[in-house]
């Protein structure tokens, strides 16, 4: 059971785009960190453990050509070895700061190229594997960002060509879930991103120098919104409400869950997964491995409606996965929940 | 955001205003003759050949100062006038009926069946015009040409950029109060009972595949909600039943329309320093405002047909109270292009310009540039 905490204010309503909430937990400093994209500008801040607010600040997309001001698709901090990041991306570029948004340290502008009149161009998607950064694009590219340990010297090491329609959410293996992994013989099949797209196609991936596509997973007709990987699983939330889980390194389907009864905005996993959807409801699933076969298995936990909420983001606020927090179309607040 | 959906936008909107003025002339006892006349002028200028041209072509979605300008000119196409006051609420109802629309649209899809649903009332206003049916047929046709192929991401996306343009907007509307749709701080209640979008399943279901992807398990999980699947899809052809009711005219009841201006707004710190920010490319706007307006032939009052003056609310008293007690944050300021000391604009601009009522007494300013943006700051 979970119960409704202290919300934290925002000065700015949540935009209504998907994955819109980002969460950075520092437990060491007794601190979280929360980004929620209002529109033109993202809302940055800290909270200490029982959601009273410390600090704030706004971040604004970088302008460039065009009638209106440009706006933010998403904001997302990458967790690197040595660093974190924060990755803002908006309908003119990528712009990179230090994890507390107080200095740019690397802007890549959008080359509309050879987008047609009629094609939105912007970025999409953000996540970090290993020490680099993969950040999706309109045209279904992927940008793979070489990070050093610290300073600005970021450099675009390669681009995946995978998808063909704009990608809507990339998700990587968290480091240290793959301490607990079952060895795998092979280390070249080690999936560690998912790439997802408008189309509902995912693409499964190795990071490395060079980026490998191992596996495709063909979508049926929706958009897949919102992915998640952990421990070899994927978690791919789609546009008609279903949550489907598969096996990483084949792709075979082990989990189909008619979930929600709008399209899905958001998930999370580690170590439950966590689902929210334009229907107002999220849901907390307990992932478990069959003892015959290995493969995952899904059992639900707990459902939460926020009354009269699209919901746009979503996240777990602590490793173990007994709080989280809720972001809403309209609403200028983050909702919070823990378990009792 | 997606470049393509300013018809959506224009067509719905106009849709609303329509069924609006409807209302109102028959709660006003205009005439008939005199009630169709404005409603097939307003029909035949938003539906003209070039201004949908124009409306067509892929761009950016207008601010709400800019789109409220291009409502206020349709407003008066024909010997109709709106006070001030009236025209605020007129476009206040407009906009929360589309945004309570698009909120609770299904699929993102439902989103153009919502559209066909205002057009086929609005072929309702204007059966006796077959001139005027006619270019409605053919929006339609555009309509299903521009939209028809589009995949469901691209919908998602177009309902993403509405959504944004509605964004902190929360006038409590007297209609959606008591139809229990609204709830008291103007939000909209959305209902978790009901039809499904088509192509969602009833949620409740977990099933679980082996490595050979037989269904090894299934079990059901409790949802929260109460849904049933969508009865059938509705039909996008030009004629048939769109079985979604969002669209269509909630007005036909003769009811009274209010709107509540006080406390709506939440966030207005967010609100206002968005509007008052000066826009350096404020120019760039007004020039494809202007461009879009033009395409609207817009047809002089003339001869002996006398203008009226329609009202949106029930007295006159009514109107002039709600005028001086419309909170600041909430003023549409509609933009006055001044054309007197423009030197460089060309003839079918200046022929436009020439058209707007200019409410403010000119500025002496050293560059039209000037001008222009110091208005912009006016608003």
């Amino acid at each position: 059971m979970f119960r409704r905490e202290r919300s934290i204010p925002l000065r700015g309503s949540a935009a209504a785009l998907c994955n819109n909430l980002s969460v950075l937990q520092l437990p060491v400093r007794n601190l979280t960190h929360f980004g929620v994209v209002h529109g033109p500008s993202a809302q940055l801040l800290s909270a200490a453990p029982e959601g009273v607010p410390l600090a704030q600040r706004q971040l604004q997309a970088k302008e460039g050509a065009g009638v209106s001001p440009p706006l933010i698709t998403q904001v997302h901090w990458c967790v690197l070895p040595f660093r974190v990041l924060l990755v803002l991306t908006s309908h003119r570029g990528i712009q990179m700061y230090e994890s507390d948004g107080s200095v740019m340290v690397y802007w890549h502008a959008l080359d509309a190229g050879d987008a047609s009149l009629v094609q939105a161009v912007f970025a999409r998607g953000i996540a970090a594997s290993g020490h680099f950064i993969c950040v999706g694009m309109w045209s279904g590219r992927v940008l793979v960002f070489d990070i050093p340990a610290k300073g600005s010297n970021i450099v675009l090491s390669e681009e995946l060509a995978g998808h063909q329609t704009p990608v809507t959410d990339i998700a990587t293996e968290p480091a240290q879930g793959q301490l607990d992994c079952k060895p795998l013989e092979n280390r070249d099949c080690i999936a560690d991103v998912v790439t997802a797209d408008d189309s509902g196609l995912l693409c499964v991936w190795r990071s490395g120098p060079e980026f490998k596509l191992l596996t495709r997973i063909p979508g049926f007709g929706v958009p897949c919104p919102s992915v998640q990987l952990w421990q070899g699983t994927i978690a791919a939330g789609y546009g008609n409400g279903q949550v489907r889980l598969y096996e990483a390194s084949t792709g075979t389907l082990h989990v189909q869950i008619d979930a929600h009864a709008r399209a899905i905005c958001a998930l999370d996993l580690a170590p439950e997964l966590l689902s929210a959807a334009e229907d107002t409801f999220v849901h907390i699933w307990k992932l478990s491995r069959s003892p015959e076969g290995g493969y995952v298995e899904v059992e639900h936990c707990h459902g939460e409606c926020v009354p009269d909420t699209q919901v746009c983001g979503a996240r777990f606020c602590d490793p173990s996965g007994s709080s989280f927090a809720v972001t809403g179309y309209d609403l200028a607040e983050i909702l919070r929940f823990s378990s009792m | 955001m997606s470049v393509r959906t300013l018809p959506l936008l224009f067509l719905n909107l106009g849709g609303e205003m329509l069924y609006i003025l409807d209302q109102r002339l028959r709660a006003q006892n205009i005439p008939g003759d005199k009630a169709r006349k404005v409603l097939n002028d307003i029909i035949s200028t938003m539906f003209n050949r070039k201004f949908m041209e124009e409306l067509f072509k892929p761009q950016e979605l207008y601010s709400k100062k800019a789109l409220r300008t291009v409502y206020d000119r349709l407003a008066h196409a024909s010997i109709m006038r709106l006070n001030q006051a009236s025209m605020d609420k007129l476009y206040d109802l407009m906009t929360m009926a589309f945004k309570y629309q698009v909120l609770l649209c299904p699929r993102p899809k439902d989103v153009l069946l919502v559209t066909f649903n205002h057009l086929d009332a609005i072929k309702g206003f204007i059966q006796d015009s077959p001139t005027i049916l006619h270019q409605v047929d053919e929006t339609f046709q555009q309509l299903t040409e521009t939209y028809g192929g589009l995949s469901a991401g691209e919908f998602q996306l177009i309902r993403q950029t509405l959504l944004i343009f509605f964004q902190d907007l929360h006038i409590r509307v007297s209609i959606f109060l008591k139809d229990k749709v609204q709830n008291s701080n103007g939000r909209f209640v959305l209902p978790v009972s009901g039809p499904l979008p088509w192509g969602t399943k009833v949620p409740g279901l977990i099933r679980t595949f082996n490595n050979k992807g037989e269904e090894v398990r299934k079990a059901e999980f409790k949802h929260g909600g109460s849904y049933v699947a969508a009865p059938k899809e509705g039909s996008f052809e030009l004629y048939g039943d769109r079985v979604l009711k969002l669209g269509t005219n909630m007005y036909s009841v003769n009811r009274p329309v209010e709107t509540h201006m006080s406390g709506a707004s939440e966030n207005l710190a967010a609100q206002t320093q968005e509007s008052i920010a000066p826009n350096p490319l404020a120019k760039e706007e007004l020039n494809l405002l202007a461009r879009l307006i033009g395409g609207m032939e817009i047809k002089k009052p003339s001869g002996p047909e006398p203008g009226f003056r329609l009202n949106l609310f029930t007295t006159d008293e009514e109107e002039e109270q709600a005028a001086l007690t419309r909170p600041e944050e909430l003023s549409y300021e509609v933009i006055n292009i001044q054309a007197a000391q423009d030197q460089q604009t060309n003839e079918e601009l200046a022929r436009i310009m020439g058209e707007f009522e200019i409410l403010d007494q000119p500025r002496r300013s050293a560059s039209k540039g000037d001008d222009l943006l110091a208005m912009m700051d006016e608003l």
